[in-house]
């Protein structure tokens, strides 16, 4: 597999696709490639699953871990996003200290969940000020085919979805092996990540890696549907190129119908 | 003795629990392959023959092997902290070593062939699990190869002799208590790649492990074999 | 580009099989072999790449497609990193100017090298990267492969920078299914798409953007003959995808 750059003359006829509205997959601009969501990819998670968008995989899992609470919130449970862009999944990812990207993919999924208030962290108390339960989301990319943002997001949900309490032992820790029935506390509403990407002039989403190669700069948005309103939870542009206010205008119009799309498929999927 | 002895799942002495394979399974690798025992499944990755960064790292008279073995986080019931632990550490240097004898890498100097091998879902044999998926996914990347590795866990459960071990028997501790004995070979020889053990074994009985093991290896490489010829189905 | 494309990728063309039509042994039917496999048995047949003798047996030393020639015993691979030969012609991308040439990426193990003098003209060390800058596209024959890497040459007719449209990558080992019989594969995807390609043995393949629609087609084509070289009727399946 290859790791080499891409090349002017490519990146020109990017431009011109772009501009034209034309992808190689023949998708349209703003179309994302095809979703598919499994479970139960380990049964030594709390809940799992797996996601593929398109070629890109990432899987998912929650695990979760009785502590003490933070000072600040002794009457909530905890969340902690964790990922590790593993070199199985792509040539140019290496072992060692994580890049920006490694940092960065867990950190935008940790806001689109957190701000969303999906999970019910003060259903997470078991005793209250001395131990709550932390959600520990474990998320690796399997294979890098582009947008593993968005992809991650989405096994995260469905992970939580899935998850089921562990039992606790007398001495008040987790017990893995007696997992209860119970679901994780969550609200209704399934957030998730939207990303755009930019080229020239050019929005689009849910890029191949080859068009995440040509790509100048991204915006991810962090979006559910809380309270039965479209809201946006969090957002971050990553990249030296700007976005101008028309193309920001542009995106907020196109959000809500992309959401609602997503949300349509997973529902029927999760 | 033997007729009381009964395996938690039913399994016979000498059965291994039921195997699946599949390769191809990251089409971003240049090799890749999935294995599982049971409930501990195996994923690895191939990338080479590829150039070797540092320079001063480099062979010139060979390609060199780089193994890296681990647990995903939540392959495990206690979540595994993620980063290299001294235990993964090992298996990736026993995985290489496992490998190494049917590789003839001079034919690519200065280079390295990078071997990801993670654990998905973990019931006892994982080391196990991950040399088959190696072994698989390094022929799927094309590497010349001699033969395919093929490797199980050989056990003992106080006196009995078993096979494929699954967590529940690793864990027991009545009489003898368990042994684990891992071993990989060279298919269809009576090469050893792997030979590792902890428990308690007499030196005599040794030979019944390596009886078992080979008639166990022999049923790992039909599996290996037909996921290798099913390469180009979906 | 021009037309003498095609002596540039035809010129790679798997030499081996034109050597076997020469001699015209019966080749027997091709099938999958693993790492150990014993494909034949027999002492009058002998081993060749890929292939070696165990005693009776002629045994596999890959995994690829076994192919009988006569005699002679080979396996092919169908998966797997480039392994760069003699005269292939690849498609390559500059990393680098040296005083001395240019650093090619040809996406392989080693790391390849266009020295000044094997350009196809003059060119003056101040204007190097005006001839080629880093970034840049071209297709250049590999003349030489020694410890310190591959050396480059674009001194033939269909060699040099590429200009325009794009490139991409499919497997290595699927690049002479996409060439096809004495290019014939290649010839029908750029008559029926009306566009111009090149195809590196190193599996990236450059198609010219002067006819947009016909160029994502012609990608669509070359990226189907990659993930299906085991299928029968192959040809007509693609002809039928640029209808």
């Amino acid at each position: 597999m290859s790791s080499m750059d891409i090349a002017n003359v490519t990146l020109e006829t990017f431009k011109k696709l772009f501009s034209t509205g034309q992808r190689f997959d023949l998708r349209k601009l703003d179309e994302y490639r095809n979703i598919e969501l499994g479970f139960d990819v380990s049964n030594c998670a709390e809940g799992s699953a797996r996601v593929k968008i398109g070629k890109t995989e990432v899987i998912v899992g929650v695990k979760m871990n009785l502590d003490a609470p933070y000072p600040d919130s002794p009457d909530k449970g905890n969340i902690m996003v964790s990922a590790e862009l593993l070199p199985l999944a792509s040539p140019r990812f290496e072992h060692g200290p994580p890049k920006f990207e490694g940092i960065e993919l867990p950190r935008l999924v940790d806001r689109a969940i957190r701000e969303s208030g999906v999970i019910q962290l003060d259903k997470l108390v078991v005793t209250p000020g001395e131990k709550v339960w932390t959600v520990i989301i474990d998320i690796y990319p399997i294979n890098d085919d582009g947008n593993l943002i968005d992809a991650a997001t989405i096994g995260a949900i469905a992970a939580l979805r899935k998850a089921k309490l562990p039992g606790i032992t007398e001495k008040n820790t987790p017990d893995y092996k007696k997992r209860t029935n119970k679901s994780l506390p969550l609200n209704a509403n399934i957030p998730l990540s939207i990303s755009f990407y930019k080229l020239g002039n050019s929005i689009y989403l849910d890029p191949t890696r080859e068009e995440e190669e040509a790509t100048d700069v991204k915006v991810t948005w962090g979006i559910s549907d809380w309270n039965g309103k479209m809201m946006i939870h969090s957002c971050q542009k990553s990249g030296k190129i700007t976005f101008t206010q028309s193309e920001i205008e542009s995106m907020m119009n196109l959000i809500e119908k992309k959401y609602l799309e997503l949300n349509a498929k997973l529902k029927k999927l999760i | 003795m033997t007729e009381k002895f009964k395996r938690q799942d039913g399994r016979k002495l000498n059965e291994l629990r039921p195997m699946s394979a599949k390769v191809g399974v990251i089409p971003n690798a240049d090799g890749s392959a999935m294995f599982s025992f049971g409930n501990t499944i195996a994923i690895a990755a191939v990338y080479g023959p590829r150039l070797l960064h540092p320079q001063h790292m480099q062979d010139p008279s060979t390609g060199i092997l780089r193994v890296n073995y681990d647990l995903m986080s939540f392959s495990v019931s206690d979540r595994k902290k993620p980063g290299p632990s001294r235990r993964s550490q090992e298996i990736s240097k026993m995985t290489e070593y496992a490998l190494l004898p049917v590789l003839d890498l001079r034919e690519f100097p200065n280079t390295v062939i990078d071997v990801q091998v993670y654990i998905i879902q973990a019931d006892a044999g994982t080391r196990t699990a991950g040399i088959n998926a190696a072994s698989m996914a390094l022929a799927h990347a094309g590497i010349p190869m001699k033969n395919l590795i093929c490797s199980v866990a050989i056990g003992k459960q106080d006196q009995e002799i078993i096979v494929d071990l699954d967590k529940h028997e690793e864990d027991f501790e009545e009489g003898e208590g368990a042994t684990d004995f891992p071993v990989a070979k060279i298919a269809n020889t009576e090469e050893y790649t792997l030979m590792q053990l902890d428990g308690k074994i007499p030196p005599a009985r040794v030979k019944e492990v390596l009886a078992l093991a080979n008639k166990s290896c022999e049923e790992i490489y039909e599996v290996q074999k037909k996921a290798l010829k099913e390469v180009f189905e979906k | 580009m021009r037309k003498e494309n095609t002596e540039a990728h035809e010129a790679s063309e798997d030499t081996e099989s034109d050597i076997r039509e020469e001699a015209e042994p019966i080749v027997k039917k091709r099938k999958i072999v693993i790492p150990g496999e014993i494909i034949v048995s027999g002492e009058d047949f002998l081993p060749s790449e890929g292939a070696r003798r165990e005693g009776n047996d002629i045994v596999s030393n890959r995994f690829g497609l076994s192919e009988e020639a006569g005699r002679v015993v080979k396996v092919i691979p169908i998966t797997g990193a480039f392994i760069p030969r003699r005269n292939n012609v690849v498609i390559g991308r500059v990393t680098n100017i040296t005083m001395n040439g240019w650093v090619i990426d040809v996406d392989s193990a080693q790391s390849a090298f266009l020295p000044i003098d094997e350009s196809p003209r003059f060119i003056n060390k101040h204007e190097m990267d005006q001839f080629l800058a880093i970034g840049d596209i071209l297709v250049a024959k590999i003349w030489s492969i020694n410890q310190r890497g591959i050396d480059l040459s674009l001194k033939s007719r269909g060699l040099g920078k590429i200009e325009g449209g794009f490139v991409f990558r499919v497997s290595p080992n699927r690049v002479p299914r996409i060439i096809g019989r004495e290019g014939s594969m290649i010839s029908l995807i750029k008559e029926k798409t009306q566009t111009d390609l090149t195809v590196g043995q190193n599996g990236w393949i450059w198609i010219s953007t002067e006819n947009i629609e016909g160029a994502i087609k012609a990608r669509k084509a070359c990226e189907f003959i990659a993930e299906n070289i085991h299928l029968e009727g192959l040809t007509e399946k693609v002809e039928e995808m640029l209808v």
